[in-house]
Parts: structure tokens; sequence; C-alpha cells
């Protein structure tokens, strides 16, 4: 991998894994490796990031990725500012267009950007010369959930390739489903989709990935099986009848389990519903990973401000232990 | 001598006539006096020499939205019709949902009076028949005074931008038009099945994570309005056909002898919904761009006289509202200026539609479809005419355009085929 000024080979920006290769995204995940130690430590901080200026841009109310994102920056001894639109001049009306050029105009070096629309971190990132980093938009993608998620699989099976992933629920409005199938299948597993047919988007086995009719039937054929939050909103929208009947056909209960094989994992990208999607006996039971994804997450994120601030791969290890 | 000239050398493609050959055409006092091979004009008259040239029926397009009044940043009905004139049109059909809405006769008149002042001034461009509201308000509940907004030149009705969604309402203006032999303009769209869709549902949606509009949303639409026509009598016609399915089921009911019709615009024979990648809002629009079947559909039924004409929807919008999110970006892209060109170069150059039947498509069909003057070069027919080179290349330059707007997805194509002259009424109204 070269590495180019601020680009490590796979870009300015991180705006999805529909773009990268397999090998890009393995040496993310293995860039993330060494960092995972950082926070382990009792002084959680290593001066990769001093002096950069990086602005979190919050478009749309984020709890876990926007602190896993500014813990990640932290860490690294960047300098943060949190813009959410709450108060900000979005609410005001300001064009995306003009936001970004106000960045530009305040000579900042990293955008993390969460916005409601597919497609707006990439409209951001054609108009800055900043690194942008897509924490989530619309329904399009959510790389670095996706990164956290390949690690915690590859923490647990040794391998990506090769495993069955079955994504379980709304796979229509769900950017981290649409995130994990592309990074998934570029790092080599088989992946499978399941969950109510309304909430299944056209034309999905195009991607490369199967289609299986009941839960039943996606337990017993996967390894990991990844389930997805059911946004309370899609029941008013008509998808579902009822949350209940959602528990009913495809929630995940420890019963159902039953039929998995014995190495299978449960991943959810939260927050849970719980006793919707997932019953709490499976959330807190043996087969969840869904705390070391939280742990993975900030390790990911390093590794990613660390590549594209212009870190090498191989060299993260160093980095991590203080050099400049 | 104004109004009167005389075309020498050029090859005359008059579809109404079955004419295609090199022939001089005499124009005197805005009228065709004689279509020959060598033509003595009288003393005096301007010569214009059409040899290489293509010379036709001027170009009629029946789904053009001006914007004004409302929108005048967008357009103006003196841009809209120079844009017009710049791509070979010589009338244009100007679509009501303009703010107010073209919903009562002072509103229609003023769109017909305003494209007559600005030709008085010598800043005509094509002629702009208003096209009425078909419901008070566009908002689908009540019917517009159809007699009162014919009167004031109205040529059509419909509520394009919004589908005449009550089927009862759609009924009734199938029954009530046939009084005055005017169509229905119907946008094939169910809402409820858009759901607020953007783009086309599909593969690509989905990578894009874009809501998508299913083909069902137009064909239910067209399917039960070929019912409504069937029932009625009345003249529907289908806006911007985009479906396989819609095509299939106009084939259908025109075999059985409804009256139904449909247009095909020229973007939905050139592209698919691959356009849209990388969320280009320039390839936004509505029906959206659909599939390569779907695509094929289109061209096909505009070869097979399915879809009887060729409509540019040209829709323009400023740039600072294209230039953002593409959910939030309006829906529409401008096409008088691209249309014969990309016709020529989607459909005449790959050998299928020969170039008499595209200008038939664009000047003669219409015409004849909406029973109004134009399309035909017959001595006595209104000299509304275009000249082009059909050989000659060209990029598309949006900054080159007279409309106002440049939200084109053509941007930078190399097409072939250019217009020299529009004449309009005897009058140069563009050269290039």
């Amino acid at each position: 991998m070269t590495t180019q000024g601020r680009e490590p080979g796979f870009g300015k920006d991180l705006i999805g894994l529909e773009s990268l290769t397999g090998g890009q995204i393995e040496a993310i995940l293995d860039t993330a490796e060494p960092f995972k130690e950082i926070s382990e430590r009792k002084i959680k901080k290593v001066p990769v990031l001093r002096g950069q200026t990086i602005v979190n841009l919050f478009f749309e109310p984020s709890t876990r990725t926007r602190i896993s994102f500014e813990f990640a920056e932290k860490r690294l001894s960047a300098d943060t500012v949190n813009i959410s639109s709450a108060g900000s001049a979005v609410q005001k009306g300001e064009t995306l267009v003009d936001t970004a050029r106000n960045l530009e105009a305040m000579r900042i070096h990293m955008v993390v950007v969460r916005h409601g629309s597919s497609g707006a971190a990439k409209f951001l990132a054609d108009r800055i010369p900043s690194n942008v980093i897509n924490a989530g938009d619309g329904q399009h993608e959510h790389p670095t959930q996706a990164l956290l998620d390949l690690l915690t699989i590859r923490d647990r099976f040794g391998a990506i390739a090769g495993r069955r992933v079955c994504i379980v629920g709304d796979i229509l409005h769900s950017r981290v489903a649409r995130s994990n199938i592309w990074g998934l299948l570029k790092c080599g597993a088989d992946v499978a989709v399941c969950g109510p047919r309304t909430l299944i988007p056209a034309g999905i086995e195009e991607l490369g990935v199967q289609r299986l009719g009941s839960i039943e039937e996606a337990i017993e054929w996967c390894d990991v099986l990844y389930v997805l939050r059911l946004q309370l909103e899609r029941m008013e929208g008509g998808y579902v009848p009822s949350l209940r009947e959602y528990n009913r056909v495809f929630g995940v209960s420890s019963e159902r389990l039953g039929r998995a094989g014995d190495e299978m994992i449960v991943l959810h990208p939260g927050p849970m519903n719980r006793g919707v999607e997932i019953d709490s006996d499976v959330a807190d039971g043996p087969r969840s990973v869904i705390l070391p994804q939280v742990t993975n997450g900030v390790a990911v994120r390093m590794a990613v401000l660390y590549l594209l601030a212009g870190g090498r791969p191989e060299l993260a290890e160093d980095a991590k232990a203080g050099a400049p | 001598m104004s109004g009167s000239l005389l075309l020498t050398g050029g090859r005359v493609i008059d579809p109404s006539a079955g004419l295609d050959e090199v022939r001089d055409v005499l124009v005197r006092d805005g009228r065709v006096e004689a279509v020959e091979r060598g033509v003595a004009g009288p003393e005096g008259i301007p010569l214009i020499d059409a040899q290489g040239l293509v010379v036709a029926p001027g170009l009629i397009d029946v789904h053009v939205h001006l914007r004004e009044p409302g929108a005048e940043h967008k357009e103006t009905i003196r841009t809209g019709a120079q844009a017009a004139a710049a791509g070979g049109f010589t009338t244009i059909w100007a679509m009501p949902n303009t703010d107010p809405p073209l919903d009562d006769p002072a509103a229609v008149g003023f769109v017909r009076e305003e494209a007559r002042r600005w030709a008085r001034k010598g800043e005509g461009g094509a002629r702009v028949s208003p096209v009425a509201a078909a419901s008070l308000g566009l908002a689908g509940k009540q019917m517009t005074e159809i007699g009162g907004l014919v009167e004031a030149g109205a040529v059509a009705i419909t509520d394009d931008g919004h589908p005449i969604h009550d089927p009862a309402l759609m009924r009734r203006l199938l029954e009530y038009t046939q009084s005055f032999g005017i169509p229905v303009l119907q946008h094939a769209e169910d809402m409820a099945l858009s759901a607020g869709g953007v783009m086309n549902e599909g593969a690509v949606a989905t990578a894009l994570g874009l809501r998508g509009i299913p083909n069902a949303s137009e064909a239910t639409v067209v399917a039960r309005d070929i019912y409504l026509a069937e029932l009625t009598g009345g003249h529907v016609h289908v806006q911007h056909v985009s479906t396989r399915e819609a095509v299939e089921l106009i084939r259908l009911a025109r075999e059985r002898g409804v009256r139904v019709s449909g247009e095909a615009s020229p973007h939905h024979m050139a592209l698919t919904e691959e356009a849209v990648r990388g969320y280009r809002t320039e390839a936004k629009m509505n029906p959206p761009l659909r599939s390569a079947a779907d695509r094929l559909a289109v061209r096909q039924g505009l070869i097979d006289g399915v879809l009887e004409c060729v409509a540019t929807d040209h829709a323009p919008h400023h740039y600072e509202e294209k230039e953002r999110e593409f959910d939030d970006a309006p829906f529409g892209i401008v096409g008088l200026e691209t249309a014969l060109a990309v016709c020529i170069g989607e459909l005449v150059k790959p050998g299928d539609l020969p170039l008499f039947d595209l200008v038939e498509r664009m000047s003669t069909a219409p015409a004849r479809l909406m029973g109004i003057e134009g399309g035909s070069l017959r001595p006595g027919s209104r000299a509304d005419i275009v000249l082009f080179d059909p050989e000659e290349e060209w990029t598309v330059d949006p900054a080159s355009f007279r409309s106002k707007s440049r939200n084109t997805p053509f941007s930078g194509w190399e097409v072939t085929g250019r217009v020299k002259r529009t004449i309009v009424g005897g009058e140069t109204r563009y050269r290039d």
C-alpha cells in the first residue's frame, strides 16, 4: 500500500466501503490492531494527531458514533470541534454547500460528517480539500460501523473469508447493512439478508447477497447473525403491522438460537430495542459480541483517522508508542 | 418583404407530404408558397442558401416548463421561447404548474400575450401555446373553467407536475374536454406508490441508499386512464412515458382503438438509472431514468409509433437549487437545446430510425396528434421552418444555452446535428 501525502491509498476520504478493495479494508483492520491497546492504558493518549483540527459535523442526532469518534480523536491528541444541526447555521437555513465553503475557509484538516441524506458525505468531500469521513449518510453507508463489525468478526474467527453472515431486519432503510454487505463481500464472506419482504430493498441480490426466508433458516445457516435495529417509525410507515408481530416473526430469542451452530455469534449496531428485534437474554448472553463491537469502534476510528492523516499502516505500532 | 424569403438547395424533409428531396422553399408573407426545384422568387426577396442543410417543418414540443409567472429565476417566457428556437422548435406548449398556476383565463392569456409581446419587440422565439390547469390550483379537486380557458388560448389541459389522482375527476375531464376537442395530458404517477422516491427503484437505488419509484407507479395510472378513455371516448395523452409496462399498455390499447397517446423524452431514450451514480442531481427527474430494458422499450415505442412524438419536459432549475443533497434537489432537466442532437445521436446514427421519421416524430406527428397547425411545409402552411445540419458535430456546453438554466445531464456530450436557423411565420428567430 503506497501512501502519498494525506491519501492512504484509498483516496482523500472515507465515504463508503463500496469503493474499497478487500486488501484496503484488511489494511485498515490491521492498522486498528495496535490502536486497541491505547484504550486499555491508564493514560489513554498518544500524540499521533497533535496539531490536527477535526470537525465533527452531525446533522442527525447520534450518541454512540459521535462519542466514539470523539474518543478516537482525543486519544490521538487532535483538536476537535463538535457541530450539531440544532442551533447551528444549518438550522438557520444554510445550505450544505455553504457549510462546506465555510469549513474550508477555516482551514481544518478533517471533517467527520453524519447527515440524513444519502450522498451528503460525498457531496461535502467533493467540495472541500479536507479529509471527509462519513459517519453515516442517509440510507447509503456507515463505513466505520462496518469496519468495527468486521474487526469484531475477525477477532472471533481469525478471518472473515468463508464465514457466513446473515443480516436480519430493516435492510431497506439501513446504511449499516449496506456498508456491511460491501465490506463482508470484499473480505470474502458469504452474505445473506433476512427480514420482512417490505423491508428488503429491490434488487438486493444484484449486490451479491442471498435472501433467506425465515429467521430460523437464517440462524441455522450463519456463523454471524447481524441483528439490525427496527426503527419504531417503520410501524407508522406501514412496513410492519406492529412491534409485537415483528418480534413474533423475526425477533431473535434464545429459544430460536437453539438451532444455531456452537460458534455462532450475534452482533447489533445499537441502540437495541430489547424485546423487539432482540431479546434481552440474547443481547446479554454468551453469543453476544455487542460490547466488544463498541470497544472496537474506537480502535477502528483511530486507525481511519491515522491513515487519512497520512499515517502508514506498517508504522501504526511506532506511532502509537509516541513517535512523531 | 417581411415574412418572405427563399431557401435554396436544401434537403427538404416534409413528412406531411411524404417529401424528402432537394428543393427550394419560397415563403411569402409568413406562409409557404412553393416547394419546388428552381423556384424564382420575386425581385429583392432575401435568399438563404440551404445547401447541405435539412429544411423541415419547425419542431413542436408539447411539454415545456417556462416557469413564468412565479419562478423567473429559473426561466422566463422570453428565455424559454428563445431556447426553444435555438433547439429548432417553432411551437412549444407551456405547462400550467406556475405560481400562480394557469387555472384561469387571465393567467393563460398572460402567457400567450407575453410571448407575443417579446416577438413584437424582436426578442421572440418559438410560438408559445399555454396549456391550462385541469383542476383549480392543480389541487386535483375541482375542474377548471375549461371553456373559458380554451377561449383565452389554452390548447390542452393538465395538472402536470401533479398527477390527476381522483379517477372520478379524470373521467369527468375526459368527458368534458370533448366539447372542445382538446386532450387531457397526464403525468401518470401514483404518488402513494412513489412514496417520496427520488429515482428508479432497483439495484442502483438500493446501492445508493436512495428511495425508489417503482415502474408500477406509472403503469397502474396508465392502465386506469386507458380504461377511462375507453369508457368516455376522451383523449388521454400520457406524458414522458418511462416504463416498458406503460409502452405495452398503450400499444395494446391503441390496437383496440382507444384514444390514448404517449410521448417519449430524449433523456428516457438516451440514459438509464446508471446516470444517477455519484448522486448526480442533473440526472434527477420525474419520472426517473429507468432500467436498460425500459430505455429500450421507450425507444422502440417511438420507433414503432406507439409513442407518437418526442417531447422534452424541459424543466429548468437554478444551479443552486440543483447544487445540494440528492434528496432535496428538485426534479427536472432542461432539454430544448439538446433534443434534436440527442435524438439524432441515439436513434438516427445507429440506424434505428430514419431521419425522415425523426422529423415526423418531432413536428408532423405532434401537430396531427394534438390537432394544431404546424408540422407541414405544404403550400399554404404557416412558414414555421427549421434548418439544421444533420452531420455537424458539436459539444454540449451549457454555458452557451439561451435557457436561463443549465441543468442538463448531457453537458460535455459529443453530439451530431446542429440547428442553423429557425423561422417562425417567415421570420428568422434564431441563427447559429
